[in-house]
């Protein structure tokens, strides 16, 4: 057995532990914490599977963005747990059972594969220069897929807009009840000073690099995202209210640009989507920087939650 | 050369891999809080450094070498202040308390 086999069976381990610990924790937080673990695991395991772009999205959406909003949703609910009636015993064996079949499908899938595998990508590999892209994930993502891409976007922004509509309305367009550390704390407000501006250029990079190497907008977009919540925790910089016109503008200006370029492709390329041969680099990076900030202030507003008040604190 | 440098890589691994055993030993092992975050900042100080500076000769070239130290330094950077941060956390609790 080599090394690495040894250390792919213990990660395997591991993440089977960290998952059944993450369903047995009896507190919200344990769970949540668990969460936070299994997903930091599971992106080394994607890297032990050569999908390094699948690994820091996992890393940064599927640990850390929705660790972080798990764990204010924990916080929230610590006042009201005790007193929450637990799901009946029927349910429960319902959920299971779900959980059961879909694993097992999985299982067999993987099993017992069809004899001929169909797959497109070497098609996709062969036409991947016309775009000027080198990494194929970015193809896939910005060229023969941007449709997912696109709706991607725009259930962001439902999200948000959910999140959004929990707001009363005496607060409608006010400020996110971000939990702020109340006392001015030197130690954090020295850490809100000095990362960001490493953390800024690490975002920028990552959405600049993923044309050619593992990264891209989103994964870009929420390294600024969490930059801009530790300034906002650490109470250097206040929360804005959500009625503001400049702040709704970042939040709807990449989609709305990805939007306009594909109608803009009817014309110059004949197709929804389509980019004018020659000129798909240019556009992708128009559409990945737009993208990328406003995938880094939905992010951030997310982390903020609902309106709980009008005027500044 | 090349083997002098092997030697060095696993002795310094080996060297962290066990500041790491030893924090995790004391982070299950301490009494209280603040004595458990001393356990845990020797790992991430000397066990990811020891481990960086033996991964240094393989890191390919300058560039590698610069992004590991990075990335050690951010490392402390962020345990250090997660560690302040929940210390004086602890502290205003118990004097509450």
């Amino acid at each position: 057995m080599t090394v690495a086999l040894a250390f792919d069976i213990g990660l395997g381990i591991l993440l089977l532990a960290v998952a059944g610990w993450a369903v047995a924790a009896c507190s919200t937080y344990a769970a949540t914490i668990a969460f936070i673990v299994y997903g930091l695991l599971l992106a080394i395991a994607w890297v032990r599977l050569f999908a390094v772009d699948v690994a820091l999205t996992e890393a940064a959406i599927g640990s850390g963005v929705t660790g972080m909003l798990l764990l204010s949703a924990a916080a929230r609910l610590r006042v009201i747990e005790p007193a929450a009636v637990a799901a009946g015993t029927p349910l429960r064996i319902a959920v299971g059972i779900s959980c059961a079949l879909i694993s097992v499908a999985l299982a067999a899938a993987i099993l017992f594969p069809p004899d001929v595998v169909f797959t497109l990508a070497p098609a996709a590999m062969a036409h991947l220069p016309e775009s000027g892209l080198g990494n194929p994930v970015a193809g896939v993502l910005f060229v023969y897929r941007s449709l997912d891409t696109l709706l991607e976007k725009a259930v962001l922004l439902l999200a948000l807009l959910g999140v959004w509509s929990l707001a009363p309305d005496r607060f409608w367009g006010g400020i996110p009840g971000l939990q702020v550390y109340r006392q001015r704390n030197a130690i954090l407000i020295f850490f809100a000073q000095i990362l960001p501006p490493l953390g800024i250029m690490v975002g920028i990079y990552m959405t600049w690099v993923g044309a050619d190497h593992p990264g891209g907008a989103f994964q870009g977009g929420a390294v600024l995202a969490v930059m801009w919540i530790l300034v906002m925790i650490a109470g250097l910089r206040d929360v804005p209210p959500i009625g503001q016109r400049w702040m709704r503008l970042l939040v709807v200006v990449g989609p709305v640009v990805f939007l306009a370029i594909g109608l803009a492709g009817f014309a110059l390329a004949g197709a929804f989507l389509g980019y004018p041969a020659g000129y798909a680099k240019p556009f992708i990076i128009v559409i990945e920087v737009t993208l990328q900030i406003s995938i880094a202030v939905t992010l951030g507003l997310l982390a903020a939650g609902p309106p709980e008040r009008i005027q500044p604190q | 050369m090349n083997f002098a440098l092997n030697i060095f890589t696993v002795l310094a691994v080996a060297a962290g891999a066990f500041f790491f055993l030893a924090g995790t030993v004391g982070l299950l092992r301490f009494p209280d809080v603040l004595t458990r975050l001393h356990a845990l900042t020797k790992a991430d100080n000397l066990g990811l450094g020891l481990i960086v500076l033996g991964l240094l000769p393989h890191a390919g070239g300058l560039l590698g070498a610069l992004k590991l130290i990075g990335i050690w330094l951010l490392v402390q950077l962020s345990g250090a202040i997660v560690t302040q941060l929940i210390a004086s956390l602890t502290r205003q609790d118990g004097s509450r308390a």
